[in-house]
């Protein structure tokens, strides 16, 4: 049974010290699952997320299978 | 269209002429417009010696993709070029090159700064700046319109 890829990057990977991880998919349902499985907290607007490298936002659906990517605000350019 | 993310010191122009005499017959256009990001020695009145560049392999070139088809639904223009940097960046280096080729001036301009500013907003790169005291990770781009 697949599970769901989660990426962090940046300042979050570094504040949590989670690059990749893989998560059983059971009572997860949304973004804002996953974030609050891994770190215990909500999410909040300095948090922003991907789903298969699309962006989404907090109640975003997550299905087994999916890469969740978190990270900060960006600062390119 | 095309969007490349570079490692290492790249030279703008030389990648504008080289798309130009490539990718678009002469005669088409009649207006180019660019733009050129370079890196500065300052930041919130500090020095800064050096600059890391992170991004989502994948998703960073997906979104500036995007970001290109969608100025392509706003305006007529012929092609458009961005080259962005990835990695460490020494101050005075470029970080990154938008240009538009259309047939008049108003698309090309307006698409470039359109694609300048949604690169700004929405494209997954994240700076760290390496300072006397250490680093620290860059919290927020300025805003493009403050001078105006």
């Amino acid at each position: 049974m697949s599970s769901i890829r989660v990426r962090m990057f940046a300042s979050l990977r570094e504040r949590w010290q989670i690059d990749q991880v893989e998560l059983k998919p059971e009572g997860i349902a949304t973004v804002a699952d996953v974030w609050r499985s891994l770190t215990g907290e909500a999410m909040t607007d300095q948090v922003l997320a991907a789903v298969n490298m699309e962006y989404a936002r907090p109640e975003t659906p997550v299905r087994e299978g999916d890469e969740v990517a978190f990270f900060p605000p960006v600062t390119g350019g | 269209m095309a969007v490349k993310l570079v490692h290492g010191s790249f030279d703008p122009w030389r990648w504008l002429l080289d798309h130009q005499e490539t990718r678009l017959s002469p005669g088409s256009y009649g207006a180019t417009a660019s733009f050129v990001g370079t890196m500065r020695d300052f930041n919130e009145g500090d020095r800064v010696e050096e600059l890391f560049l992170e991004h989502y392999p994948g998703m960073t070139e997906r979104e500036l993709e995007k970001i290109v088809a969608e100025a392509r639904d706003q305006w007529r223009f012929l092609d458009a070029l961005i080259v962005h940097r990835v990695g460490e960046i020494r101050p005075g280096e470029p970080i990154v090159l938008v240009a538009v080729w259309s047939a008049h001036r108003g698309p090309a301009f307006d698409a470039c700064r359109w694609i300048m500013e949604a690169l700004k907003h929405r494209a997954p790169f994240w700076k760290k700046e390496r300072r006397d005291g250490g680093t620290r990770w860059v919290a927020r781009n300025t805003d493009g319109y403050d001078g105006y």
